[in-house]
């Protein structure tokens, strides 16, 4: 395998210009000259390649919003190196034989890597346990039926349970899928004057709640996805504090956009759970300065145009923003957050949620390294999107901390020329 | 000159945009358009040359009719285009409709549709003038117009008047779009329904008030509109049986008797007879229910009128 060097680059925390040699897919050390070859890193920042928890990559059965190629040559222009793909795909991810072709496929492209997380029921129905033994063997890194809730608790019990013997996370959508019943967007004044159906932040309290009591029940490891509102994560820093093994996750479009978004009527904003109030955003960003959410996570969910381009009510849900996530954080909250703190909550935040190393960039460690140029404004033209979904809310905005390299096991995966 | 004479809203779609003064001079308009109404040859030249396309991909016979009626009434062609849900779930995005409706020169919409917004989408999409004839819950704004033009041949006047809307408040466009104008033009609205089917946060609206008590709702009130009750309402558990409703919120005499003295009855129809109107309210003195439809035409006459001619 041949070796390759990043000259140029800034270590977090650091300006010196440094440079950094990778070999067999490892870091084999700084400033060891310019050995193999050599791409300058123009002053950039080098971190550990970030890693995604929770995108819907739609392979295979709906390519026709994104597929592996895709969606990971996407994750890699965002500047991740790994990225957990969800099962709600069709078919369902609840059969080793499909976790198996997944991780195969994923492997021959040179993006960023796969690591599929496979149902917990079969079929995503809620009902039936999935095969979860052979689904760990196959490579499948965690179980969750996102995309659907877990409607019946026992059988969530029962997922935990065996997840736990595992040694696995279960991640949940916690919503109450009555309470939410046909809402489309936050309920509250906004939602009430436009006359939308609203989905009440009560739907994700309770359902936290009743997810929580069975953790405290189990003590089996739970990690609950896309929290919104102030309330659900109120609950989840007690739970904490009682010592219970659960963990969160945030995504930077709850953080930066409201309810109020949806006065335009584009179905571009409506996503699940909903935007919430600005007061539930400034609450999940204190969250993230205390400690309480544990990592950042996109929840990647690419739609056709054309299904965008229908009325909230029959549009699906979702945006896909994962190329400019990075940017996103980082021009928003870079201040208040401080670039290590972002760092870790895309980084080594996510491995600890899911039980893997920490990444670092010592000597030895894999090579997974994204470069960042944290300076440079530049303006998001989706275009220019790997992802099939070529349409965001931040379209013309102009946002700093732009991945330039992305680097998988040794191997360039993304790089920004210009 | 204010802002709002400056800018002319392009399109009817709520009343987001509109002032006072543009929306009493529709209505001052719609007075010239019922005496074309009440000529022998109902026809004037006004929009000769422009056609109106009403897309209804929601059905409605009786708006449909009163639009085309009105548009046909100016001389203008009218094009429709009904359709169910089935080329949207063919995959075709309403964007895509409303591109290929555009390519065929149409110069102005009317649109209702199941979903709240989809008439502001259809104005993004074309960049014709668009009427919104109904979206959702979102608004009905010619009817709010002509429910308040109706309320103003009555009292002379909106300024000081108190109009009780009773029913299902929740998912009714209607209510919406009169709680929008009402306060506009000088009047307070009184939102009253079951608590399941009465937002709270609908009180913030400006001029807005809620009670769940319709003896409340109708002190002091000049006009009381009844709402539609959809029967499902029932089987989704927002009403635990139709009779109980009718027993609290009819709109009846006895509930009629508590209003000022000179109270109207106004329904944006079709009726459930004796569900949320008595037969006898609808029938006697006090409706003003057939002269609501009368004036639906000059009131949407009006609204064509200012959006398709005599543009600064
Ligand atoms: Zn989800």
């Amino acid at each position: 395998m041949t070796q390759l060097t990043i000259t140029n680059i800034k270590r977090p925390g650091s300006d010196q210009l440094e440079s950094v040699t990778v070999e067999n897919g490892v870091i084999q050390g700084w400033n060891l000259g310019e050995v193999g070859e050599v791409i300058d890193g123009r002053g950039g920042t080098v971190a550990p390649a970030l890693i995604e928890l929770h995108a819907h990559l739609r392979e295979p059965g709906q390519t026709e919003k994104e597929d592996l190629a895709s969606g990971l040559a996407a994750a890699a222009a965002g500047g991740y190196g790994t990225v957990v793909s969800m099962p709600n795909t069709s078919p369902v991810v609840d059969d080793p034989a499909i976790v198996q072709a997944l991780i195969e496929r994923a492997d021959g492209l040179g993006l960023a890597r796969l690591k599929p997380a496979a149902a917990l029921t079969k079929g995503q129905q809620g009902e039936q346990l999935a095969e979860l033994t052979y689904l760990k063997e196959a490579g499948a890194v965690m179980f969750t039926d996102d995309g659907r809730t877990n409607e019946n608790a026992r059988v969530l019990r029962l997922g935990l349970e065996y997840a736990r013997s595992l040694g696995m996370v279960v991640s949940v959508h916690a919503e109450d899928a009555s309470l939410r019943a046909d809402g489309v967007m936050n309920e509250g004044p906004v939602s009430e004057e436009l006359g939308l159906p609203g989905n009440p932040a009560a739907a994700e309290a309770a359902r936290v709640a009743r997810d929580l009591e069975i953790v405290a029940q189990t003590g089996a490891r739970l990690h609950v996805q896309h929290l919104s509102t102030a309330r659900a994560l109120d609950l989840v820093r007690e739970a904490k504090g009682r010592g219970l093994p659960v963990t969160c996750e945030v995504c930077p479009h709850h953080l930066t956009l409201t309810d109020e978004a949806l006065r335009s009527f584009d179905a571009i904003y409506k996503v699940a759970p909903p935007l919430r109030t600005q007061a539930d955003a400034d609450h999940l960003l204190e969250g993230l300065l205390d400690g309480t959410v544990d990592c950042l996570a996109t929840d990647h969910a690419p739609h056709t145009r054309a299904e965008k381009e229908r009325d909230l009510l029959s549009a699906p849900s979702g945006i896909a923003y994962i190329e400019i996530a990075f940017p996103l954080m980082w021009t928003r909250f870079g201040e208040r957050l401080g670039l290590e703190k972002l760092l870790d909550l895309m980084t080594a935040a996510p491995a600890r949620v899911m039980g893997w190393p920490e990444p670092t960039l010592e000597e030895g460690a894999p090579a997974d390294l994204v470069v960042l140029n944290l300076e440079t404004e530049r303006e998001v033209n989706p275009a220019e999107f790997r992802s099939k979904a070529k349409f965001t809310p931040w379209a013309g905005e102009t946002l700093k901390g732009w991945p330039t390299l992305t680097v998988v096991g040794g191997k360039v995966a993304f790089r920004r020329e210009g | 000159m204010t802002a709002s004479t400056l800018s002319r809203p392009r399109h009817l779609l709520d009343f987001q945009g509109w002032s006072r003064e543009r929306l009493t001079a529709l209505l001052d308009n719609a007075d010239t358009m019922g005496q074309v109404l009440d000529r022998p040859v109902k026809k004037v030249p006004a929009l000769q040359g422009l056609t109106v396309c009403t897309a209804f991909f929601e059905n409605s016979t009786r708006t449909r009719v009163s639009f085309e009626l009105a548009a046909r009434r100016m001389s203008a062609d009218v094009v429709s285009f009904a359709a169910g849900a089935s080329s949207l779930s063919k995959g075709e995005s309403l964007r895509d409709t409303v591109e290929v409706l555009t390519a065929y020169k149409v110069d102005a919409y009317v649109v209702r549709h199941h979903a709240a917004g989809a008439a502001h989408l259809v104005a993004r999409y074309s960049g014709k003038p668009v009427i919104n004839a109904g979206d959702g819950r979102r608004a009905h704004p010619t009817q709010a117009l002509l429910d308040a033009y109706t309320v103003r041949q009555e009292f002379g006047t909106l300024e000081g008047l108190t109009v009780a809307i009773i029913g299902d408040v929740r998912h009714s466009r209607v209510a919406r779009s009169n709680a929008e104008l009402l306060p506009r033009l000088g009047a307070r609205v009184v939102l009253c329904g079951p608590a399941t089917l009465l937002p709270p946060d609908l009180a913030r609206l400006p001029g807005v008030t809620l009670t769940t008590d319709p003896r409340e709702a109708v002190r002091g009130a000049h006009a009381v509109m009844a709402l539609r009750l959809q029967q499902e309402r029932m089987d989704a558990g927002y009403l635990a049986s139709l009779q109980e409703y009718a027993d609290t919120y009819q709109v009846n005499e006895r509930l009629m008797a508590e209003a000022e003295s000179g109270a109207i009855a106004l329904h944006p129809g079709p009726m459930n007879r004796d569900l949320e109107i008595s037969s006898d309210t609808a029938d006697g003195p006090r409706s003003r229910i057939v002269r609501q439809v009368e004036n639906g035409q000059a009131v949407r006459m009006s609204v064509l009128y200012h959006l398709l001619v005599g543009r600064e």
